[in-house]
């Protein structure tokens, strides 16, 4: 049993200046604006890569079902049919994909961004839009209309920093 | 009633009876009021200390409502008596907590004929009373069947004993210095001086003591919610519950008063600032004393049960039994 009084004593004890100094602190604080964000009423700043949101441009894609394949959650459900259509210059029909459903099921994803990253047409992007909270889990299931909508929230790229190699358009 | 003239209220009717009602209820609408704008200032205080905001959304402007909405609340809450509870004294507790700060805020005076009754024992009469309460919280925790409460109950009791004699001590110096019991008198007889420049160390014993009495933060072992939930109130609910809490909002306002009145020259302004009013005077120095007594509580962390006993007995009661004899000498030898 330790007793009472023989414990290894910290620099300055004794004096009571630790305790004005704890004083100070608080009061400074206290004179400091708060770091609280009043979130309903003001929007948070976030920064522009922020992952809030998976969003789908559907012009670039081109129904490779890399996505769906690569979520680990098998979050995303991709219906597309084929179309033929005869060239006005004749010879062979081109065939093309068109897609019909594009859904990501919120409820079951986990923001991994596997499919941002591995989509090879840039159709996918993170959105910082986060406010699609709802009654029913099973409305977390969004069409590809909504993903759509999304699009127009993702933020340009920040600058690169100095010094940074550009990526340019095409990988390298 | 002494010779420092009548309360205001006395001079509003020729009826005495009258004239009681009227003060028991400005006594009792003080007490309502005051301490929600202790609690609202706590609230906000320590939120701004924790870089926070606070309530912000009660009443609209930076929750100005938001203890009556608490009040609401626990208006609303079902009033649970454990079974096994000895219910009687269960529900009288709240009670016997409350009842001694409301009787305390009789003597405080707030002017020179602002107070409800001008007793000739004043500071007396407020140390006995708030000594009272401390059955309260026993009735409480030995009431509720429940070893947190009793364990809580007891070191209310050990603590409110141990630092009720340092108070009583400093309170004694100042009463020496002045030469009376009465609360309007100590503040008169500090028209040249306040005695927090003649008597520090009894000022600084009044404060700790106080804070200890009031068993606020660092000395809230007996409702310690990280050792014993929240000690003697634990199993208090509803009204019951809110009725401990105006205690404590009370009590800090009913002991920043007497403070006041004891060491900062009460309702007496500052030299040269005659023009503001005297209850703006009182509510100042409450008001700043109720701040430090937030401020600590925003600071420190809580004392040992061991550490809380041995600072009262070892440090407070010497040093205030000192202060009492070298008033004594200066006393009798100026």
């Amino acid at each position: 049993m330790a007793s009472v009084g023989t414990q290894p004593r910290s620099e300055g004890n004794g004096t009571g200046l630790g305790l004005l100094k704890g004083l100070g602190v608080t009061l400074k604080t206290m004179l400091r604006p708060a770091v609280t964000q009043q979130y309903p009423h003001v929007k948070p700043k976030l920064p522009p890569r922020t992952r809030g949101v998976i969003a789908l441009k559907q012009e670039n894609c081109t129904v490779c079902y890399k996505c769906a394949r690569e979520c680990p959650d098998w979050c995303i459900y991709i219906d597309a049919h084929k179309e033929t259509h005869e060239p006005a210059s004749g010879g062979r029909a081109r065939s093309v994909k068109v897609l019909d459903r594009f859904a990501i099921d919120y409820a079951l994803c986990m923001y991994c961004g596997i499919c941002v990253e591995v989509c090879p047409f840039d159709a996918l992007f993170w959105s910082p839009e986060f406010e699609y909270a709802v009654h029913d889990i099973q409305e977390l299931t969004h069409e590809k209309e909504k993903l759509e909508e999304w699009t127009y929230t993702v933020l340009p790229p920040p600058e690169l920093e100095e010094g940074a190699e550009p990526t340019g358009g095409e990988e390298g | 009633m002494t010779g420092h003239g009548a309360s205001f209220l006395d001079t509003l009717t020729p009826d005495p009876w009258l004239a009681l009602v009227l003060k028991a209820a400005v006594v009792l609408g003080f007490f309502l009021v005051a301490p929600l704008g202790v609690g609202y200032a706590e609230h906000k205080v320590l939120a701004h200390m924790q870089a926070r905001l606070g309530p912000m959304e009660a009443g609209r402007f930076h929750g100005w409502a938001q203890l009556i909405a608490d009040g609401v609340k626990f208006v609303q809450k079902e009033d649970v008596v454990p079974r096994a509870a000895d219910r009687w004294v269960f529900s009288l507790a709240p009670a016997v907590v409350l009842v001694p700060y409301i009787a305390t805020v009789v003597v405080i005076p707030f002017g020179h004929t602002l107070f409800a009754e001008d007793l000739d024992l004043g500071i007396f009469f407020v140390m006995a009373m708030s000594s009272v309460s401390v059955i309260g919280v026993l009735m409480a925790g030995w009431a509720s069947a429940n070893k947190f409460s009793l364990i809580g109950a007891l070191r209310a009791a050990a603590q409110l004993i141990a630092y009720e004699l340092p108070l009583v001590l400093a309170a004694a110096a100042v009463v020496m210095e002045a030469g009376t019991l009465s609360l309007i008198g100590i503040t008169e007889a500090q028209e040249g001086h306040w005695f927090v420049l003649t008597q520090p160390v009894g000022f600084f014993i009044f404060l700790v003591a106080s804070l200890a009495e009031l068993t606020r933060p660092p000395f809230d072992m007996p409702i310690a919610d990280s050792e014993i939930i929240f000690g003697a109130y634990t199993e208090y609910t509803g009204l019951k519950f809110a009725f401990f809490l105006l205690a404590e909002y009370g009590g800090i306002v009913v002991l920043s008063a007497i403070a006041s009145v004891l060491y900062l020259g009460g309702f007496r302004p500052l030299p040269g600032l005659g023009a503001i009013p005297e209850p703006l005077w009182m509510a100042a120095k409450v008001g700043a004393l109720a701040f430090f007594i937030i401020w600590l509580r925003a600071t420190y962390p809580r004392l040992r049960e061991d550490q809380l006993q041995r600072f009262s007995w070892l440090a407070l009661i010497p040093l205030a039994l000192l202060q009492i004899v070298v008033v004594g000498v200066v006393k009798v030898a100026v």
